[in-house]
């Protein structure tokens, strides 16, 4: 009898669906797509996503892809949703700014990779997250630690490497973990992140259906675009279609591998297709824009809830710094920057709440006053902070004080005192 | 609760109807000490291992390739889908990368897998997960997350398998701060040191050999009762002598007892020392004996440079100089690519005779 999660798709279910696929690459939407109206050309790029029709009404089904956006007149946020999302945001470029301040003043060391740009995505996805959801993300974490809960000054005294910090100074900017808020990571190798998300998601769905707990977590991936060429994400999704897992892979293209364009290293730039070609729904949305990347966020996550699977979401977004700040940033066009830079996450969602009367700019220049004191009383905090003592050195290499492992009655091994005195016995 | 075990083949004993539970053994043994002793190969104590811990911890589940209906690629995980059912036993897709680090994932989530390689030269796919997401995550984090895995399969040579599949990691994994590396010899070894290692909560890389799995052992009351597991980090010393220290693991502990017995022939009383723990490295048990013995043979089937062997050595070297009366020698698998054909292979794997004549240097240099 083969419970929900035995490896053996219905392979009808998704013979169905992938005939529902090839009509939505053929046809181009009309032009009525609310919210999609852009002809982005950028003056390298030969993308067409104008034909992404992969938003297509209504909808709702296992293998479908989100639905439109409905053309209503009720707004997409209340005014108190809409304020976390802008103190969200605005803590996110108020703290990446303050970063690249202190790394040129020589507080912070190392590799430190900035999020400027594209706040919308982070807070877009994290913001519908409970505290028991997973977040995986790659060395660019600072942001996703900060949506997810961990403490700007728990985040600042990391990065400065001294004790206080989340990971008492022991992981450093590229890798933000705490068990608390279930930000599992942080990791320098790119695609790294992926299986160890859907891992995550694994034992969400085994705490299901083995443990018999009621789990509703959900696990998002975070990754770049030079990600999507790597194997270990093809695999990932693989697996977590397979499984059918509660996972969100989200890629936040940006366009740019440190100085390689998505473009010339791609074969087919527009990774929301390969979402469908492993039998889960791939979408693309607006990146710079929190409100459509919040929309997309809700339907993937409660699909994942309703234990409908995976879904791949690709958000178009860029980033206004380089890769990290030793990269000079020289091949990326200037001309590009400043289109996108137009299209600034903070200033749209600024724009939409005051235009629909959400907040006045009064309660707005609050929330940024309120978080630049945030975001400096932790630099005040991290620099208070001392370094690591030498101990710390040799601490935590294992979870288990001594290595010698645990004994039969349950306990280490080394808390028994007649082990640890002599060799073995023959 | 003494998890160290006297060499109880040797005592014989009764045994009671207790513990005939789910333990097969095998009564036609390559060798076996005393008549009335039971005997076990290591594939059935591997198995009864993995199905004890699974029963005991609903949170401990099995993935690998062909564990499921295939019944193990080597037989080790027979029964425990019929058993455990696909929700505890997955077969994965051939995807080294993908599936540890799901493993790995689950882990982090609190689950306890046990992922299983089908040999150890796959792991190398699958390396950057072992090292970089499990074995450093609990320091990373300080401490916050914890990474209870076991990754396991047949490392080094089989017979006649040629270069890619002959490996031996024991000194890749070894090296890395984060792991701990067992290497069992015995069913004993195996089904002690796969509990601890299941029940351990820091990854753990476990290194068995295919070419012991078919071998019978005698294996004692003890170590039939579930709850029985085996101290991590410390070694066995298999048998007692005192004009030359034999240090060794896994399918070359067979090889070095068969030494000794033809060195006793000869005058020579060897010590062998069964590591079962290369990472941490019982180097309080090694420097003792090499102080009562002063003289160290060290001998490991993978590749000489930079082996565990060189590492023992330089731990002698560094704490037991003095009572040295003559060079260790070390005795390593041939610094080649494995050969395939077979008479190539004996000769680049140690062999009796290698570890006899080495240990006759050792004690006749000082003359």
């Amino acid at each position: 009898m083969a419970t929900s999660f035995s490896a053996t798709l219905p392979l009808h279910g998704s013979q169905e669906n992938r005939l529902l696929l090839p009509p939505i690459r053929l046809a181009p939407p009309p032009s009525s797509f609310l919210g999609f109206t852009r002809s982005l050309t950028i003056p390298s790029s030969r993308r067409l996503y104008h034909a992404h029709a992969a938003r297509r009404s209504p909808v709702v089904g296992v293998q479908e892809v989100v639905k439109e956006k409905k053309v209503t007149n009720s707004l997409l946020i209340t005014k108190e949703e809409g304020l976390v999302l802008y103190e969200d945001m605005i803590l996110g470029r108020s703290f990446e700014d303050m970063c690249a301040q202190m790394y040129y003043r020589g507080k912070m060391f190392g590799f430190v990779h900035l999020y400027n740009g594209q706040e919308a995505v982070s807070t877009g996805f994290i913001k519908l997250l409970t505290q028991s959801d997973s977040v995986v993300s790659t060395y660019r974490d600072h942001v996703h630690a900060l949506s997810k809960g961990v403490s700007a000054r728990a985040v600042m005294s990391e990065l400065f490497g001294k004790v206080t910090g989340c990971c008492r100074g022991q992981g450093g900017s590229m890798h933000m973990f705490s068990k608390e808020h279930n930000m599992l990571g942080g990791f320098a190798f790119i695609g790294e992140g992926i299986p160890v998300a859907t891992g995550a998601a694994f034992t969400s769905k085994y705490k299901r259906e083995v443990l018999k707990q009621d789990c509703e977590d959900v696990t998002v991936a975070f990754f770049g675009d030079g990600t999507c060429n790597n194997g270990q994400f093809y695999e990932c999704l693989n697996m977590a279609a397979l499984y059918k897992l509660p996972i969100i892979f989200v890629v936040e293209n940006n366009l740019w591998a440190i100085g390689m364009s998505h473009l010339r290293s791609t074969s087919d730039p527009e990774i929301w297709k390969k979402g469908p070609a492993f039998g889960m729904p791939g979408v693309h949305v607006d990146g710079m824009d929190v409100l459509k990347v919040r929309e997309v966020a809700k339907e993937a996550v409660t699909r994942a809830r309703r234990g409908e699977g995976p879904t791949l979401v690709e958000c178009e977004t860029y980033r206004f710094r380089g890769h990290s700040l030793a990269d000079p940033d020289e091949l990326r066009d200037a001309a590009e920057k400043a289109k996108y830079a137009a299209r600034d996450p903070i200033t749209a969602l600024k724009k939409y709440l005051v235009e629909n009367k959400l907040a006045s700019e009064g309660e707005l220049k609050t929330i940024e006053k309120k978080i630049d004191e945030l975001v400096e009383e932790a630099v005040e905090f991290a620099d208070a902070s001392p370094q690591p003592g030498r101990s710390q050195l040799l601490e935590n290499v294992f979870a288990d004080p001594k290595g010698f492992g645990i004994g039969p009655d349950g306990r280490y091994r080394c808390e028994d005192p007649k082990f640890t005195q002599g060799t073995a016995q023959v | 609760m003494w998890g160290i075990l006297r060499r109880s083949a040797v005592d014989g004993g009764g045994f009671s109807a207790s513990s005939l539970r789910r333990t097969r053994f095998s009564l036609v043994s390559a060798r076996s000490y005393a008549a009335g002793s039971k005997e076990m190969t290591v594939r059935d104590a591997l198995n009864s291992a993995i199905d004890e811990e699974m029963s005991a911890d609903p949170k401990v589940f099995v993935m690998g390739e062909e564990v499921g209906q295939y019944q193990g690629a080597y037989k080790i995980t027979k029964g425990l889908l019929e058993k455990y059912g696909p929700e505890r036993v997955y077969d994965t897709p051939i995807t080294e990368a993908g599936f540890t680090g799901i493993g790995v994932g689950a882990a982090y989530a609190g689950l306890k897998p046990v992922v299983e390689f089908m040999t150890f030269n796959f792991s190398m796919q699958a390396i950057d997960h072992i090292i970089n997401s499990a074995a450093k995550s609990n320091y990373m984090s300080a401490g916050q997350i914890n990474v209870p895995i076991v990754f396991r399969g047949p490392n080094g040579a089989a017979a006649g398998v040629g270069a890619q599949h002959s490996q031996c990691y024991a000194a890749w994994y070894a090296s890395v701060p984060g792991l701990k590396v067992l290497a069992p010899y015995s069913a004993e070894d195996a089904r002690g040191l796969l509990k601890a290692a299941i029940r351990d909560p820091d990854p753990v890389v476990f290194l068995e050999n295919e070419l012991l799995y078919g071998e019978s052992f005698p294996i004692s009351e003890e170590a039939l009762d579930s709850s029985f597991c085996l101290p991590i980090g410390k070694a066995k010393i298999e048998r007692e002598g005192k004009d030359v220290t034999i240090t060794t693991f896994s399918k070359m502990v067979g090889f070095a007892l068969k030494a000794a017995e033809k060195l006793a022939e000869e005058g020579i009383s060897a010590e062998v020392i069964n590591l079962r723990s290369i990472r941490p490295l019982d180097r309080a048990t090694i420097n003792a004996s090499v102080r009562k013995t002063s003289r160290l043979v060290t001998v490991e089937e993978g590749f000489p440079q930079h082996g565990v062997c060189a590492e023992i050595c330089a731990s002698v070297v560094e704490e037991s100089f003095s009572y040295l009366d003559a060079p260790v020698e070390r005795i390593a698998g041939a610094d080649v690519p494995m050969p395939y054909a077979a008479n190539l292979e004996r000769l680049a794997l140690p062999q009796v005779e290698d570890i006899v004549r080495a240990a006759k240097r050792a004690c006749y240099r000082s003359k």
